[in-house]
């Protein structure tokens, strides 16, 4: 498979181990959102994949070329940086010629005054200007192409770094946090056009964002890192209704899930503060973890008592504490009822949407006392 | 704005006006006393033929001026300036900058070699001088002794041929202002932000060479003209060392434009005219700082 | 590429910076080397670096035999602390009610230091030296410190930097009752700590090594800086005493030298802060 393939990649500075054993593979036309919370190591990762910084360990290829001792300039990747790296020199039309000018001019034909009278120079210099005036017209830059970048706004400059990165058609494309610049209501516009990019151009891409909404709503597949390991790589549903860790599982979804410490007794039967939930697995020490919505108030089921209501509009949140003291959050339609505060509660659930974590984190089995009667 | 809101903008509190008035008198006492009317008088005495120790003094016009123009020691002096300075700044600019991109490259001796070069900024020049003296001395020098050793039978006289004399005076200029240079060129390239070099690698600039094209040179340009300004008028300065080693020879080889002025001024007492060679000396360096100006006006600003 | 790399990787870079290095090292090695050999020993103008007969007692016993050594470090530091002392006690006030106070005349005061900064030190030097000669001032210390105690760029550096102190910071003083005067020295000075050491080194750098203004109003040794001091050793005792005149450029150099070896980064950033600034 083409695209990038990064595989046991580590990196450490000095005591630090900011990459450990890593490896992922973006496929051929794929969009894969990398996301953690920030000092997770995923910018690390995509500097080491564009090649300006090297790996301890392990290899990167991309188009299926093994580039690890490559250069930057020879990856075939481009790249657009969180704060945009323009080159406040030059005019919209200059950065975005760039990628070009370096790679079809030579080092004499860019040489000032000089370069101009070199044969061939002005031939080569126009087809880069077609190729520049292409792009700007898909990006909707042609306004503004003898602006520096001094003169744009944050969304302007986010479009001529787009362009730049677009311009070359590279074997890949990483974004490092390419939004977190932009004021909220732009940023949801500017998610549907990178989507669109990357669909027009149909190149293996890599997305580092440590907002889980970006990662959730832009990738065919998401990978969350933490601590320097990936910890599961899955389409975003998966990743939401089916996490493999109890870390993904807190930090992806808001508000968070919710987690009670349970256990499973030598029956196997799961309970939670002495009392059966109605779901059995391996014994010993367990996390029961619960989404909101999965959450409903009923006549019997887990015991809470109610401490506040949020009014989200199109939800309302009503913020409960478990016995044990754990806080428990359900999402309700706003026509629900809504209990004052203090009110004791019964809390129902879907067994079949319960996750299960070992007291390692790791995600076990649930079934259902019937279905194991089965087995 | 309307007439309500002026006065109310305007008139600052009583006792703030007091205290600022209070506060710049000191400085404003200073300033009048020991470098306005100073330099308003040297102005004046520009057009005078006053003499230190005669009893009176004639306004004359341009007559300085015009006996400037004729001398032919002030055109030496002039000329020996430019030479100075011309090869003084384009020399202690490009080492400056060379020494702050080597020191940039690498981690290791930073702090080390940045002492070293800076050395010459804070030593006495008049001592250094002396130093230099020896160094370059015609007989018992290390300089033409070392050369004596490669096989070159007579070296120059350096400070004591008229042929060397600039050339030498130069390179000391050189050696005291590459220093100075690289600290502020140091100062303008930890102010480039780290991830264009990171943009220009991704973009295609492979060698070192094409990354300095495209960021260091073009992103340095503020710093570059602050430079080249401040070495240019550090240069046209040049006086100590032509007071200690030449005195303006052998036979004025070495003869500049603030010695002649001193040499006016204080040896032979003619205030009159060493205030013209001053005033020349004025513009010259307002000259400088204008064009310095104009040529951020016009482009290395980037908004 | 902000990595470490191995030193067979680096050796390029350091070669050409210890070349470079060992070029403005050379005057102050065979400075320290020739004030260590006998006269003798520098006349066969021998390259080896250590000398065949140590000689340094005899040098540096010569120079603070023939000339008051202690004198001059004395004159020197006397005038450098005198200038530095008024510039700020006039700078800091002024910078502060430039960059803060509203009052009648600020522009205008603004425009003289924007001016000031225009005319290099040897423009007013003539009419200054006649006023001294006048007042029968000249070979004194005021005549040395006087004409720098103001400075144009001490005023506009001071200002810059108060500029970029918070209003709230002022406000809140005044609402505690101080006074103006209190609020400089009691607000604003501690918080001007910065500038006044970038500018106290940049100061005294300039002083210490002056030779113009010195040259012009000082006669004989009673009043002369190190740098006087060296040039009067030079014509008078040394003659083609090289061995002894090394030595006394040793002596010479090595205060401010010192002090720079010891506080290297402050040195450093002082004179790049205001030599960006000014």
């Amino acid at each position: 498979m083409a695209g990038i393939q990064i595989s046991s990649v580590a990196k450490r500075f000095g005591a630090v181990a900011a990459l450990n054993d890593v490896s992922l593979t973006v496929g051929q036309g794929e969009f894969i959102a990398l996301v953690g919370p920030s000092g997770c190591g995923k910018t690390t990762l995509m500097r080491i994949v564009a090649g300006i910084e090297s790996a301890d360990a392990g290899r990167i290829l991309v188009g299926g070329r093994d580039v690890t001792r490559s250069r930057a300039a020879d990856r075939d990747i481009a790249m657009v940086f969180q704060s945009y790296a323009l080159y406040p020199h030059l005019t919209v039309a200059q950065n975005i010629a760039v990628p070009l000018a370096m790679r079809r001019l030579s080092g004499a034909d860019r040489l000032p005054l000089l370069g101009r009278f070199l044969p061939g120079a002005a031939r080569r210099r126009a087809a880069i200007a077609q190729d520049v005036a292409a792009v700007a017209r898909s990006l909707g830059l042609e306004a503004m192409l003898d602006r520096r970048p001094g003169q744009l706004s944050g969304g302007q400059r986010q479009r001529v770094a787009l362009a730049r990165a677009i311009i070359r058609r590279p074997a890949a494309f990483l974004m490092d946090e390419p939004l977190s610049n932009l004021d909220a209501a732009l940023r949801v516009q500017t998610r549907r056009e990178i989507v669109d990019i990357h669909r027009a151009a149909g190149v293996a891409t890599l997305y580092v964002t440590h907002d889980q909404t970006e990662a959730l709503t832009m990738a065919d597949r998401v990978a969350v890192m933490m601590a320097g390991r990936i910890l599961q790589v899955a389409t975003p549903e998966e990743i939401y209704a089916d996490p493999q860790d109890l870390r993904v599982a807190t930090f992806i979804g808001s508000p968070r899930i919710n987690t009670l410490a349970a256990e499973a007794g030598a029956d196997g039967v799961v309970r939670l503060a002495g009392e059966a939930v109605g779901l059995v697995a391996t014994p010993g020490p367990l996390t029961l973890a619960l989404r909101p919505e999965d959450l409903w108030i009923a006549e019997s089921g887990i015991a809470a008592t109610a401490e506040a209501v949020e009014f989200l509009g199109e939800s309302v949140l009503l913020h409960a504490r478990h016995a044990s003291g754990e806080p428990v959050i359900l999402r309700l339609p706003p026509e629900a009822p809504r209990p004052r505060p203090g009110t004791a509660l019964r809390l129902g659930f879907d067994p079949a949407r319960a996750l299960l974590f070992d007291a390692a984190g790791r995600r076990v089995a649930a079934h259902a006392p019937a279905e194991r009667a089965l087995v | 704005m309307s007439d309500a809101v002026l006065p109310l903008r305007r008139a600052a509190p009583i006792g703030e006006a007091l205290a600022g008035l209070m506060l710049t008198a000191p400085a404003a006492i200073a300033y009048a006393v020991m470098l306005l009317l100073p330099t308003l008088a040297a102005v004046a005495l520009a057009f005078t033929d006053y003499e230190l120790g005669m009893p009176g003094f004639a306004w004359i016009g341009l007559d300085n001026f015009s006996e400037l123009l004729a001398d032919r020691g002030f055109a030496v002096s002039l000329r020996n300036t430019v030479i100075y300075v011309g090869i003084v700044t384009p020399l202690s600019i490009a080492l400056g900058l060379g020494a702050a991109l080597l020191i940039e490259a690498g981690i290791r001796g930073r702090a080390l070699f940045r002492a070293v070069f800076f050395l010459p900024v804070v030593s006495l020049t008049v001592a250094m001088a002396a130093a230099w003296q020896y160094l370059l001395h015609p007989t018992i020098g290390p300089l033409n002794a070392a050369l004596r050793r490669l096989g070159i039978a007579d070296p120059p006289f350096w400070l004591s041929s008229s042929d060397w004399v600039l050339a030498s005076l130069a390179a000391i200029g050189v050696w005291e202002n590459l220093g100075y240079t690289m600290v502020l060129f140091l100062a303008g390239l930890t102010a480039i932000p780290r991830e264009l070099y990171a943009a220009a690698q991704m973009d295609g600039a492979r060698r070192a060479v094409d990354r300095f094209r495209l960021v260091t040179w073009p992103l340095l340009g503020p710093t570059t003209l602050f430079v080249v300004t401040i070495t240019l008028i550090r240069s046209v300065r040049v006086f100590d060392t032509v007071a200690v080693l030449t005195q303006g020879g052998p036979n004025r080889a070495s003869e500049v434009l603030l010695y002649t002025m001193y040499r006016e001024g204080f040896t032979y007492l003619r205030l009159g005219y060493s205030a013209a060679i001053t005033l020349v000396f004025l513009v010259i360096v307002l000259g400088l700082v204008w064009l310095q100006t104009k040529a951020l006006d016009r482009k290395i600003h980037y908004g | 590429m902000d990595e470490r790399r191995s030193w067979l990787a680096d050796a390029p870079r350091l070669l050409l910076l210890a070349a470079l290095g060992l070029l403005v090292l050379a005057p102050y090695v065979w400075m320290v080397s020739a004030s260590l050999k006998p006269l003798d020993e520098l006349f066969r103008a021998s390259l080896a670096l250590w000398p065949e007969r140590f000689f340094a007692v005899e040098n540096y016993g010569k120079v603070f035999a023939r000339v008051p050594v202690f004198q001059y470090i004395w004159n020197g530091i006397v005038v450098c602390a005198g200038i530095l002392a008024f510039q700020l006690l006039f700078a800091v006030p002024a910078g502060y009610a430039l960059a803060k106070l509203r009052f009648p005349g600020r522009d205008i005061a603004f425009g003289a230091v924007m001016l000031g900064l225009l005319v290099p030190p040897h423009v007013p030097a003539l009419p200054l030296y006649v006023g001294f000669s006048q007042l029968g001032m000249l070979n004194t210390y005021a005549a040395l410190i006087l004409p720098f105690t103001i400075s144009v760029f001490a005023i506009f550096l001071f200002r810059q930097f108060f500029k970029a102190l918070p209003d709230e910071l002022i406000h809140a003083a005044r609402l505690d009752g101080m006074s103006e005067a209190g609020i400089v020295w009691r607000v604003v000075l501690p918080n001007a700590w910065p500038a006044a050491t970038a500018f106290a080194i940049f100061s005294v750098v300039a002083h210490w090594n002056d030779l113009f203004w010195p040259l012009i109003v000082v006669e004989g040794p009673s009043r002369a800086t190190p740098a006087l001091g060296v040039l009067f050793f030079r014509s008078d005792e040394a003659g083609d005493d090289f061995a002894a005149l090394m030595a006394a450029a040793v002596i010479m150099t090595a205060p401010l030298v010192l002090a720079f070896l010891f506080a290297q980064r402050r040195f450093v950033e002082g004179i790049a802060t205001t030599g960006l600034k000014g």
